[in-house]
């Protein structure tokens, strides 16, 4: 309803090879496509599956950070961490504003996030169990975040790529606000060393998870690549993060929770143990702790908030129609 | 003493507030809201923090903001009722922050001219960020008020619910009177004819009606606290007192 009037809003183009070949080109150009331009079918509908997902994952991640707001250990804390819970929600409006130039709605998106229809990141079906779980998931589920969101800054579709370049700023920002978190309560008393240490074991794997599948089992990677929507492989941004995570956590004196976790001279990175797939996918599928809880409270949100969005309505109608009648 | 017990007043209405709305955070009836609410949240916290910090020094035992905020119980407290009352619906929420601001955005203004330069900072910022709550919150009353059928019914149950403990907003406590007396705080009796003023216009357009207040509740400023007050504090406060000491 947002995007009424879009060419090709209504996913039809007439996908001939020429059409799709000279598409192409400009992808390979490093061309920016835009709102307006028509494009393969297939593309949007990635896009719109991407950018909603993404969207999606911004507003259910306030959910366990929000979680540690009224009881932050400090005030400086508390403010920081209502300031960063508040960025969420700022990069979920401007990726919902991003998705609909393809064509889609936000009421729509969030059916589908309520219906169950759409993903967010598994990440956040995990629980925030301790304020160290505040500093663990600036440092490293920020930092994975990071790793995989800077290539979008260069993603193919312009919008996408200029939501994401302030994203990632802000998102680099948490990620240190998180790593100083934990570092302070890894310098602390040994019940907040404690508290950092069990922490860490519990996101570390979770947070390997985020880069997604093994690239040989990813199913929308070749063609992402393709068209310059993902830039690099699950696997590749998941040996980055690791390689980058490592020293800082050796830093902090904390243990990364992977006996397997090895330097490897002749790959110039960490070899590192498997990742508990059957985890992945069971997360994956709705059953990870929190999947029902989460989805629970958004559908809440929603729900008891119908008054106040349809007064909001009401309203503005009434307003129109005074004003016109005063004319 | 009675500078710092007049601060601590004021510092435990925002940081009482600000912890209220930020109870909402990730659960607001829309998108825009859960940017907005935060935006308020911070604001209250952080004029809380310079205030304590400004109460600390002035007592000169060395106590930081988060000794204030986080080591006195519900009976310290000395803010007033209407700051603790809880969120209940989007309706209270909003009014609650109206009321609040309609009384602060006066108060701020005459305390510019505090004698103390700490206050004095604080309401030039702060003045400016109780305009525009009042501007946002009295959007939504109006909206609200003026909207549907059930948004209105919602809007005057919140205005039956919260209009007793305006009154208290006006009464100087002993402390408060001493640090109005010296020229460091406003009087708080001051604020009464913009406020009225602030609130009948909005009422006005969310067509509501200010209700007779037969009895007036009032207490904060002594430490006599609805129930709700101890269980936020005991909320906030449980991570800070678990690890006395600590460094966070």
């Amino acid at each position: 309803m947002y995007s009424q009037g879009l060419i090709g809003a209504d996913g039809r183009t007439d996908e001939t090879p020429e059409f799709l070949e000279a598409f192409q080109q400009r992808i390979d150009a490093e061309d920016k496509i835009e709102p307006n331009d028509a494009m393969p079918e297939g593309y949007r509908r990635t896009l719109v599956r991407q950018i909603g997902q993404h969207a999606h994952s911004e507003i259910v991640g306030m959910l366990p950070e929000g979680n540690w707001i009224t009881r932050a250990p400090s005030l400086r804390r508390k403010a920081a961490l209502l300031a960063k819970v508040q960025d969420e929600g700022g990069h979920g409006l401007y990726l919902y504003s991003a998705a609909e130039t393809l064509g889609v709605s936000r009421e729509q998106m969030t059916e589908e996030l309520h219906s169950g229809k759409a993903k967010y990141s598994s990440i956040f079906n995990y629980p925030t169990l301790s304020w160290a779980d505040i500093g663990t998931i600036g440092w490293l589920v920020d930092g994975a975040a990071i790793m995989n969101q800077i290539p979008l800054c260069r993603c193919s579709f312009g919008p996408y790529a200029r939501a994401m370049i302030r994203v990632c700023k802000e998102e680099s920002f948490h990620q240190r606000q998180g790593y100083e978190i934990i570092m302070t309560l890894a310098q602390g008393t040994d019940a907040q060393k404690e508290m950092a240490q069990d922490s860490l074991n519990r996101w570390w794997w979770p947070a390997l998870m985020m880069f997604g599948p093994h690239d040989g089992d990813s199913e929308h990677s070749d063609q992402s690549m393709k068209w310059k929507i993902k830039r690099f492989t699950n696997d590749e941004l998941r040996q980055k993060f690791i390689d980058a995570t490592v020293p800082q956590a050796e830093y902090l004196g904390l243990k990364i929770p992977d006996p397997e976790l090895k330097w490897n001279e002749e790959k110039g990175g960490y070899d590192h143990g498997e990742i508990d797939w059957n985890e992945f996918w069971s997360v994956v599928k709705g059953n990870g702790r929190m999947n029902r809880d989460r989805i629970k409270a958004r559908r809440a949100a929603w729900d008891n908030g119908a008054w106040v969005r349809e007064a909001a309505t009401a309203h503005a109608e009434k307003r129109r129609a005074r004003k016109m009648a005063a004319e | 003493m009675a500078v710092y017990n007049a601060l601590l007043e004021l510092a435990d209405d925002h940081l009482v507030l600000g912890h209220r709305i930020s109870e909402w955070c990730g659960h607001a009836p829309m998108l825009e809201e859960d940017l907005a609410m935060p935006n308020m949240a911070l604001d209250l916290i952080g004029t809380s923090r310079t205030l304590y910090e400004r109460a600390g020094q002035l007592e000169g035992k060395g106590q930081s903001e988060d000794d204030l905020a986080y080591l006195r119980g519900e009976r310290d407290y000395r803010n007033c009722l209407l700051v603790e009352r809880p969120n209940e619906d989007f309706a209270h929420t909003m009014l609650r922050q109206l009321y609040f601001a309609a009384f602060m955005h006066p108060y701020w203004v005459a305390a510019q001219q505090s004698s103390d330069e700490v206050v004095q900072g604080v309401a030039g910022k702060a003045q400016k960020e109780m305009a525009y709550h009042i501007r946002h919150a009295g959007e939504w009353v109006i909206r609200l008020g003026d909207g549907t059928e059930e948004s209105a019914a919602r809007m005057r149950d919140a205005v039956e619910a919260l209009s007793i403990y305006v009154d208290e907003l006006f009464d100087s406590s002993l402390a408060a009177q001493e640090a109005e007396a010296a020229g460091v705080l406003p009087s708080r009796a001051d604020m009464r004819a913009e406020w009225d003023k602030t609130i009948a216009q909005v009422f006005d357009e969310a067509l509501l009606a200010f209700p007779e207040v037969p009895f007036a509740q009032s207490g904060g400023r002594e430490g006599l606290h609805d129930e709700g007050l101890g269980h936020m504090l005991a909320e906030m406060q449980s991570v800070y007192r678990a690890h006395p000491g600590a460094r966070w």
